[in-house]
């Protein structure tokens, strides 16, 4: 492993490390604008990050390793996921990992561990939102693989690199119309796996329409911490892949030299992604879970839709 | 459009937040120095008549903005720094307010918000009521008022966060 790969790997850890909680505070900043509130400034969710890092985790009576262990492996598959996918650069040596099937196993290991560690609280709504994130796992897992193959089909490559890079060669590709497909049925993926509106609401207190925040209701205190760390990572992970996927331009190659500009470039994309994604937000209420199903199935038709035309428009 | 309406009602409207006002100074409490700046809240209804909620109902809404400071309202106690308790405590909710007591993890900051949890006030003596907040678990500040403003909690919570 040379020098220019090590940095560029560090790099891509840090930016997604230290930039996740701040993608988080500049959603809830644009919303709070846009609802005529003043807002709490970006930087407030590494405050309660580094105050919750600094008081004990609780572990509550009759949990066992299935709850202490899911902080860590979330957060070990989100940083696992923050090296190898083609985020900054695709000349990273860890590329050859970064494979489809690879992303998308690891994104399940997350959420199956913290699926596992609530019912492990046997409380009635870790039980329940274990059951809402598998539901809704089982129907974003094969849009994800389908929409790939849309991208990969053309490149013979799961490799996400690859995919990038052939992107970066050939532009036009972009607007094909399997491309457009992918990129609106990943984006509905993107939202429903991350837990945003309409799929979830991360700012609720209602318990009965919680998903992802029912999960988590017994964790307190570092352990707390680590999980709304990997939540913030995943979602920068995921807006970061859409940016490389559909607009990869500006991501750095095997040179050192344009490593800094990557980053700058692949931080204001996410950030854009972010603030759209905040401003949508204050237009929509959340969706009947029952009407979710019918959301991520379009979504999977959009998929359909963008493998086929992949073989038969290109 | 629903969604153009909806656009020019957030143009009209603009900043619904009244300016910040000065910092009421020092922190409340001595347990909220390892807070700095954060503070999730946690509103525990202990027999209130629902006064007192919908005061921290505007302390958290667009026009008090709780949120600037800081502090923000959490799902559970597990997540929270700080109770906000209203109302007398009654016999049902006596249990019930010491479980979410004990599932805070210390340091833990317990409010009495209302007159009512601060000494039981009009409720004080009734059948049905075991006491003020303090009866049953220990309490840091006394937030009088019936209801107390949605600018009084605003201010007690910012002697927590400190900003």
């Amino acid at each position: 492993m040379n020098g220019p790969a090590l940095a560029a790997i560090a790099a891509q850890l840090v930016v997604t490390v230290a930039g996740a909680p701040l993608l988080v505070g500049l959603m809830r900043q644009v919303r709070a604008r846009l609802e005529g509130r003043a807002g709490a400034g970006v930087g407030q969710p590494w405050r309660d990050l580094r105050k919750l890092l600094r008081r004990p985790p609780v572990t509550p009576r009759g949990t066992g390793w299935a709850f202490r262990l899911a902080p860590l492996l979330l957060v070990g598959s989100a940083l696992v996921l923050a090296a190898i996918a083609p985020l900054v650069t695709v000349a990273s040596p860890l590329d050859a990992l970064a494979d489809l099937f690879a992303v998308v196993g690891l994104l399940a290991l997350g959420t199956v561990t913290l699926a596992l560690a609530a019912l492990d609280t046997g409380t009635a709504f870790g039980g329940m939102g274990a059951s809402r994130e598998i539901t809704v796992l089982a129907l974003v897992e094969p849009t994800i693989l389908v929409a790939g193959f849309a991208l990969s089909a053309r490149v013979g490559s799961t490799n996400l690199a690859a995919i990038v890079t052939a992107t970066l060669h050939d532009p036009l590709r972009v607007a094909s119309p399997a491309s457009l497909l992918a990129a609106a049925a990943l984006l509905i993926v993107v939202i429903a796996e991350t837990g945003r509106l309409p799929v979830d609401n991360p700012d609720t207190h209602l318990e009965l329409t919680m998903i992802h925040e029912a999960m988590i209701l017994e964790y307190a205190g570092s352990d707390l911490a680590l999980v709304e760390l990997a939540a913030a990572m995943r979602l920068t992970i995921m807006l970061g892949l859409l940016a490389s996927l559909f607009v990869p331009w500006g991501i750095a190659g095997a040179s050192l030299v344009a490593l800094p500009l990557a980053v700058v470039i692949f931080v204001a994309k996410v950030a854009a992604l972010g603030a759209g994604l905040g401003a949508v937000e204050v237009f929509v209420a959340k969706l009947r879970l029952f009407r979710v199903p019918e959301l991520l199935a379009g979504s999977f038709v959009l998929a359909l839709l963008a493998v086929a035309s992949s073989f038969f428009l290109a | 459009m629903a969604v153009f309406t909806l656009w020019r009602k957030i143009r009209q409207v603009g900043r619904t937040a009244e300016p910040r006002p000065p910092h009421p100074g020092g922190l409340s409490c001595p347990k909220a120095a390892a807070l700095r700046g954060s503070v999730q809240v946690r509103h525990v209804d202990a027999g209130s008549c629902n006064g007192c909620e919908i005061e921290i109902g505007s302390a958290f809404g667009p026009v008090y903005d709780g949120e600037r400071y800081g502090a923000r309202l959490v799902a559970s106690p597990r997540h929270a720094d700080v109770l906000l308790v209203t109302g007398p405590v009654t016999r049902n909710m006596a249990v019930p307010l010491l479980r979410t007591f004990e599932a805070v993890s210390e340091p833990r900051i317990v409010v009495a918000v209302g007159d009512c949890a601060v000494n039981a006030g009009e409720f004080a003596g009734g059948y049905g009521v075991r006491g003020a907040v303090a009866d049953v678990v220990p309490v840091d500040v006394d937030l009088p008022g019936c209801p107390p403003e949605p600018a009084a909690i605003v201010a007690a919570l910012r002697g927590f966060t400190g900003r």
